[in-house]
């Protein structure tokens, strides 16, 4: 009855599938409003928005940590809501602000995770060896965690859910507050492990995403606002070009271009036709700007950020000086 | 690479090592600490009375050290969930909220194991309890071990952060040990303010304790109701433990 029913609704049995989850802490605001959207059972799912914008709360909801105000999650089969014991012995979670416990070495650590996933105690710790020697941590095994550096203890994190058995991992922000050489050895590391392993992960640094996702899922305010690959995102924008202006003084556009607010300014996505010719009047006009192909971060405020297309268009007559 | 049977003894072990041999390992001064507080109190009292309250005092100690174990338990667990986020790690894993807090349990116990054997030389050495008498004291620290365990695995669920953990674990403090009299009888409390100390479950274990070694004199009846007491008080923090207990968080 139940899969039949599944069947109808294109609910896929393998991977990921979150349906109409929403989420308030406090009766009023919601952190999460119907959020929608699947994945397969391989490869990296990442999940970008703002401080603020719902990211953990999603990531808390289908790691088994937190209540749905409504909707549902299945993972591989598994209702994440309703059956959360049975979800918990395929998935692993480095939380946000989790840290490496400052009285225990990096062997320790991971020794008795893997102890708190079922192991028995010789097979943990051969498995806590092999994984600290496959993630080049071997000479830090033996140092009290407090000794080591903040890279290093962001990677034994990731060693320790690296080393169970479990294929769902779970990462929110893992690269936050890493050095960039830090940072790309991560991505390195998921880079290879996305053929073997569901990974949902957390980041504002779009870059990152844009690197490692087989597919991004924008979150702004709450709502899922945009998905797909880097490729899809493109497409569903429609737009190959971004002009960004470094002025805030208005200038006049075409009808049908949208405008956005960015920090100092705003930002125009569009053909290249219209890019170039944007480009000209902005040199003539002295103004500051940049022209370059459209990229997450572009995307991230085409879709994410209100359009002040209305402010504009009023003065806008078509014509550009 | 899938695992087919998982251990639960594994999962306590875990705990019993993230908490107590590991800390004890890497930090060796807490294992004084631990040895201080109990003792201290000890001395305090066989001086005030010249020794005549040593059998009393060594009892008192003894559960409070049961006690005081639960207690830890609030600040340890509120510390790895709030500061550490492995609480988190544990929820999203195979382990599950009883077989943590058992482990979280026995670490504290573990964590105690010196002051326990110095204390149970010196109960050998100044109270010699017969058989009975020391399962009997034996009895009534299990209770209040699993009475303040559940209590403070139920307070840390509801912290979000170690200072508020601080504030409760000064409040049961005071409730469990500083009012309550555990190392002295209840009867030394003039009137009006022992009704106070029969707010607190200690009171009632110390008095079975002291009846027991037949230091105070109690009727049969009043025995009878501390037992009720104590078993009651034990029983509803583990259900409310266990059915409150913010495993995953609403
Ligand atoms: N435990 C909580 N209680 C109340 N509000 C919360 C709680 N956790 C998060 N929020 C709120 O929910 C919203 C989304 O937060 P969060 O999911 O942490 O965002 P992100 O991870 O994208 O930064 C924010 O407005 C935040 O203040
Ligand atoms: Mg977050």
């Amino acid at each position: 009855m139940l899969s039949s029913n599944n069947r109808k609704e294109g609910i896929r049995m393998d991977g990921l599938t979150v349906k109409k989850i929403s989420k308030t802490y406090d009766g009023k605001k919601y952190a999460l409003r119907d959020v929608t959207l699947s994945f397969p059972e391989k490869g990296i799912l990442a999940i970008i928005g703002r401080n603020g914008a719902g990211k953990t709360t999603l990531i808390r909801i289908l790691s088994t940590e937190l209540m749905p105000t409504k909707g549902s999650a299945m993972i591989n089969g598994i209702d994440v809501i309703a059956d959360p014991v049975k979800a918990r012995n395929l998935m692993a979670i480095v939380p946000q602000e989790a840290r490496a416990i400052p009285w225990m070495n990096p062997r320790q650590q991971v020794l008795s995770y893997l102890l708190y996933r079922g192991f028995p105690y010789n097979e943990a710790s051969s498995r806590a060896s092999a994984a600290l020697k496959s993630l080049g941590l071997e000479e830090n095994a033996k140092k009290l965690s407090r000794m080591l550096s903040g890279g290093t203890k962001r990677k034994i994190l990731v060693a320790t859910v690296l080393a169970s058995e479990a294929k769902i991992i779970f990462l929110d922000e893992p690269t936050t507050g890493l050095d960039p050489i830090s940072r790309k050895e991560l991505w390195e590391l998921l880079n290879k492990l996305k053929n073997d392993y569901l990974i949902v992960l957390t980041t504002h640094y779009l870059e990152e995403a844009e690197y490692l996702a087989d597919k991004i899922v924008i979150i702004e305010d709450g709502r899922l606002v945009a998905e797909g690959s880097m490729e899809e995102l493109r497409k569903r924008a429609g737009q190959e070009y971004s002009v960004r202006v470094m002025d805030a003084t208005n200038i006049k556009l075409p009808k049908g271009v949208r405008a956005s607010k960015i920090e100092k300014g705003y930002q125009i996505l569009t053909n290249q036709k219209e890019a170039f010719a944007l480009s000209n009047m902005l040199m003539k006009k002295k103004m500051k700007f940049s022209t370059n192909p459209v990229s997450l971060e572009d995307l991230f405020y085409y879709f994410a950020k209100r359009s002040i297309n209305e402010d504009t268009e009023e003065s806008g007559e078509g014509e550009w000086h | 690479m899938a695992l087919k049977q998982r251990s639960v003894f594994s999962q306590i072990l875990a705990s019993v090592l993230v908490n107590a041999i590991y800390a004890m390992q890497n930090y060796p001064i807490m294992f004084i600490n631990t040895l201080l507080s109990p003792i201290s109190i000890l001395i305090v009292i066989v001086f005030v009375s010249h020794g005549a309250l040593i059998g009393i005092g060594i009892e008192g100690a003894l559960i409070m050290t049961a006690v005081m174990s639960g207690v830890s338990i609030q600040g340890d667990l509120s510390h790895l969930k709030n500061d550490l986020k492995l609480q988190d790690m544990v929820v999203t894993s195979p382990t599950s909220a009883p077989v943590y807090v058992a482990g979280m349990g026995l670490s504290e116990i573990v964590f105690s194991i010196p002051v326990l054997i110095l204390l149970t030389i010196l109960a050998a050495i100044y109270i010699h309890p017969t058989a009975i008498q020391a399962l009997t004291i034996i009895a009534v620290m299990a209770l209040m071990f699993l009475f303040s365990t559940a209590l403070g695995f139920f307070l840390s669920t509801l912290t979000t952060d170690v200072l508020q953990s601080w504030g409760f674990s000064g409040i049961v403090t005071v409730l469990l040990s500083t009012i309550p009299p555990v190392y002295y009888p209840i009867t030394y409390i003039p009137l009006p303010f022992r009704y106070i100390a029969y707010i607190s479950p200690t009171t009632y274990a110390a008095q079975i304790a002291q009846a027991s070694m037949n230091y105070i004199a109690i009727d049969p009846i009043a025995l009878f109701v501390d037992w009720v007491i104590v078993i009651l008080v034990c029983i509803v923090l583990l259900v409310v433990g266990y059915r409150k207990a913010r495993w995953r968080e609403p």
